[in-house]
């Protein structure tokens, strides 16, 4: 109850004021507008993927999922999120763990540190990768010479989704596990916990879904990755083109039908994993929808 | 204290060493093959400035685009919630899940010549695709949810209180939008369109195929570094890649301390 009626752009926001109302004009137009520019600005595209992909028929966009480059491409793109999943995951869970728990000098640097590839262009992390583990580069040249080809092969496309996707279960955990400081774990390990106990029943129940959602955000964007995989994989056709790199290749052919096929689903594979998130952060973390959302 | 401090701490080091520090470094390093003068000239070259020129204005400018329309679907989305409203808010993640590459096909389609919204604005007379507006295009698209999500929640918890205040005191709603809703809510802006800015600043997937990659109009920062590397321009690649690093870094970090000032401002009053 307010005795003085808020107008302009403060009405608009103030959000209890429609329901005592009534929808007016304004408001229709409001909704009307942002469903109109979302709708061509976003779901436009979408039905436009089925569209491209379906317009030779059901047949024709099932025969891409029997070409064996396609198959290759997907079984590629499969394990490389997977190693990327086990390796973000495990670190992202000690990242949390070591710079929540512990006081150390540098700790701030070394947060600015584990968030640099997010800031990094995905083509300037392949370059990175490339004259890192490239046969030219000193590194590379000692892998090549022990039998271990990195750039051009599968070891350099999943280094490279590792890099591009390093902070996300990372930022999950340390911004969950920050909340309480190091109080619950000594408490356990006072009353004679051991280190493994205190961490597998006191800390990692409370993060658990911190973690599981820092691993389907990490997953979804290790299927998609393209700039970085596409520097550093050299793109051979059945060796190193993962699934984007395929449906970019298809693209280029003018096999649209094989592209969008492929795009879709991807697509969908993604918007499920990014719904799954969000059912998970409206349950069980209401107050980190900012931090998360990178 | 919690014990395994330094093994904790050594692992973490190491991970972070092996796949952040030592590929960013052998970048830095590839330098030493050249001279600064030839550091300036490959850096700076009439195709790079172009390059970056298109590249962080297309980024600003995305950006900036982005806090608009994301401004009004956030307060759209925060002042009637309904059921239909959750498709709305749905969708607004879209961007941000559709894998880059993905994101690319599907507006070059769209955009491009012979696509649904590109035949149209063709007999109008106008061309995205292939243009420098398909750039911004792309990268708004890309921008658009870190600004939406960033403001959103801050939206929804706008304190009312001093906005009646300030109404009962007889403040017009102007003065009411200038001297109190706009402070608070600037700096989610300002965080929104920093979200933006550093997601659009290297975008390379969903641009590439909408940008028409003309050198010297339509060339991104990314094109001129890929472009480089398949000349086996090692150095070359590597330099602009760090010019482009800096310059988004330096672009962020200012965006930060403004934004400290800013709440710094607020705290103080």
């Amino acid at each position: 109850m307010t005795a003085f009626e808020l107008r302009g752009l403060d009405a608009a926001i103030a959000r209890d004021a429609p329901q005592r109302e009534g929808l007016r004009a304004v408001d229709r137009l409001a909704i009307g507008g942002v469903a109109l520019l979302l709708g061509f600005f976003v779901l436009l595209p979408l039905v436009s993927i089925a569209y491209e992909a379906l317009r030779a028929g059901w047949p024709a966009a099932a025969a891409t999922f029997a070409d064996p480059y396609a198959r290759a491409a997907i079984a590629l793109t499969g394990l490389t999120a997977l190693v990327t999943v086990a390796v973000n995951g495990t670190f992202g869970v000690l990242a949390g763990w070591t710079l929540t728990k512990y006081r150390f000098p540098g700790k701030a640097l070394l947060l600015a540190i584990i968030d640099l590839p997010l800031t990094v262009s995905p083509v300037v992390a392949g370059l990175a990768l490339l004259l890192c583990f490239g046969t030219n580069a000193p590194l590379g040249a000692w892998f090549a010479a022990h039998g271990w080809k990195i750039a051009f092969a599968p070891p350099g496309i999943i280094l490279a989704t590792i890099f591009v996707t390093f902070p996300y279960v990372a930022r999950e955990t340390i911004a969950l596990m920050s909340e309480t400081g190091p109080e619950l774990e000594e408490a356990a390990l006072g009353l004679g916990a051991t280190l493994w106990q205190t961490f597998a029943l006191v800390t990692f129940p409370r993060a658990r879904w911190a973690i599981l959602n820092g691993l389907l955000l990490c997953n979804a964007r290790a299927l998609g990755e393209f700039g970085a995989v596409s520097v550093i994989s050299g793109n051979i056709r059945g060796l190193t083109s993962t699934l984007p790199l395929h449906i970019d290749i298809l693209y280029n052919e003018d096999n649209l039908v094989g592209a969008f096929t492929l795009a879709g689903a991807l697509a969908l594979l993604v918007i499920g994993l990014t719904l799954a998130r969000s059912v998970i952060e409206a349950r069980h973390q209401p107050n980190h929808i900012i931090e998360t959302r990178r | 204290m919690i014990p395994g401090r330094g093994l904790a701490l050594g692992i973490t080091m190491m991970i972070v060493a092996i796949v952040v520090v030592v590929p960013l470094g052998a970048l830095v390093l590839t330098l030493n093959g050249i001279t600064p003068a030839g550091f300036l000239a490959t850096a700076f070259s009439h195709s790079a400035l172009a390059a970056y020129r298109l590249s962080f204005g297309a980024a600003i400018l995305a950006s900036l685009i982005d806090v608009v329309a994301g401004a009004a679907i956030a307060v759209v989305l925060v002042r009637y919630p309904s059921p239909g409203m959750r498709i709305l808010d749905a969708l607004v993640d879209v961007p941000f899940a559709l894998p880059p590459a993905v994101t690319g096909i599907t507006l070059a389609t769209l955009y491009g010549p012979h696509g649904w919204i590109g035949a149209w604005l063709a007999q109008h007379g106008i061309a995205v695709a292939y243009t420098p507006a398909g750039i911004v295009l792309a990268l708004a698209f890309v921008g658009m949810p870190f600004v939406v999500r960033t403001v959103q929640p801050v939206i929804a918890a706008l304190p009312r209180e001093y906005a009646q205040a300030a109404a009962s005191l007889g403040a017009t709603p102007f003065t009411i939008l200038r001297r109190i809703t706009l402070p608070l809510v600037a700096p989610a802006f300002l965080t929104g369109f920093a979200l933006a800015l550093a997601r659009t600043l290297g975008e390379y997937g969903s641009v590439i195929f909408i940008a028409g990659n003309m050198p010297g109009k339509t060339e991104i920062v990314p094109l001129i570094i890929v472009t480089r590397l398949e000349q086996y321009d090692f150095s070359g690649a590597a330099a602009v890649a760090l010019v482009s690093l800096v310059v988004s870094f330096l672009m962020l970090l200012t965006i930060n301390a403004l934004q400290r000032r800013m709440l710094a401002a607020r705290t103080a009053a």
